[in-house]
């Protein structure tokens, strides 16, 4: 009887711990439905070149998949720090999403181009099938050519460090690649 | 009584646009066809603005999930198969009545169980109340019926 009293108390500390925890959750992250599987097949021009690519272009992995587009501002202040990356010799490879391929070429003569090649995506339809639904993104391949990981938004110091690191641990560490971007 | 006009008038301006939005044309070879892609494009929830469905919303992602649905209805899909093109991309979230496995069993089993939690309490509650409802005293029914009078004189 006793017992019963404190029970709407206990109730209220379950469900505040309950909201409590919500709070701390991302509602925006989605589960990355890809991850662990092959990097989807494809056959697209390269933005650059103009050759024909498919996925065993984005070869030899652990390398970056980076989605991105001209009309993407978030893009444009993820850019920086991919070329800082590219100089410590992460190789990345680029989806150029549902872009003007013309516009796409002359962002990477203005600003640097990080990419090693860069898949011109311009129907979406690969970004389709790697389950992209905005830019930027940033997925992992490991050296299977499998998916390792998936970034939502833009990429920086530390969500590299935090998620990313692990998969190239031959970049040694990787507070200088904060360096680098800080010297260029 | 001007200004609710001025409102009005105001509002209106601002409303097609957004209801004309996402109004697009597609040529459905049959009106079944249309039906399923009205059911499943209300079911599919937009990845990008989280708390819309496919149809209502004018994300670019949306747009092209109505591309896809159509085109996977007008080549002779299943509602299954789409369903499953769509979850193998973006995940169980983008079904708006997901499956029932280990994640969802309890989204699932939960109108159930309140509404027998909720049985339980009335049944119980219910009981103890019946057995509570003592006739009232002799001074106690004289106190309410002195109550009454005071109140109706």
């Amino acid at each position: 009887m006793r017992l019963k009293r404190f029970a709407p108390l206990l109730g209220f500390v379950l469900l505040a711990g309950l909201l409590y925890k919500g709070l701390s959750i991302d509602p925006t992250a989605l589960p990355a439905a890809r991850v662990g599987q092959p990097f989807p097949s494809f056959t697209q021009l390269e933005l650059t070149s103009g050759r024909e690519i498919t996925e065993q272009s984005l070869s030899p992995g652990p390398a970056l998949v980076n989605v991105w587009a001209t009309w993407c501002y978030s893009c444009r202040l993820e850019h920086p720090y991919l070329l800082a990356l590219a100089a410590r010799g992460v190789p990345i490879f680029g989806l150029n999403y549902k872009d003007d391929s013309v516009k796409a070429r002359e962002w990477l003569l203005q600003l640097g181009d990080p990419y090693r090649l860069n898949v011109a995506d311009e129907q979406g339809l690969v970004g389709l099938d790697l389950g992209v639904y905005g830019a930027p993104e940033t997925y992992v391949i490991g050296a299977d050519g499998h998916i390792k990981h998936r970034h939502v938004g833009i990429l920086d110091e530390g969500v590299f460090d935090r998620d990313f690191v692990k998969y190239f641990p031959d970049m040694g560490v990787s507070g200088s690649v904060g360096a680098a971007a800080g010297d260029s | 009584m001007r200004r609710l006009a001025l409102l009005v008038l105001v509002s209106g301006l601002f409303a097609p646009a957004v209801v004309w939005a996402v109004i697009e044309t597609y040529q459905f070879s049959s009106p079944d066809l249309e039906a399923r892609y009205h059911t499943l494009s209300q079911e599919l929830r937009c990845p990008k603005c989280q708390n819309q469905n496919i149809a209502d919303s004018n994300a670019p992602i949306a747009r092209d999930l109505r591309v896809v649905l159509y085109e996977q209805l007008e080549t002779g899909a299943s509602d299954e198969e789409i369903l499953a093109y769509m979850v193998a991309r973006y995940g169980e979230f983008v079904r708006y009545r997901p499956g029932v496995d280990r994640n969802t069993l309890f989204l699932w089993a939960a109108p159930a169980l309140l509404l027998v939690a909720g049985a339980g309490l009335v049944v119980r509650q219910a009981r103890r109340g019946g057995k509570r409802a003592e006739p009232l005293s002799a001074t106690e029914q004289e106190e309410i019926s002195r109550l009454l009078r005071e109140q109706n004189g």
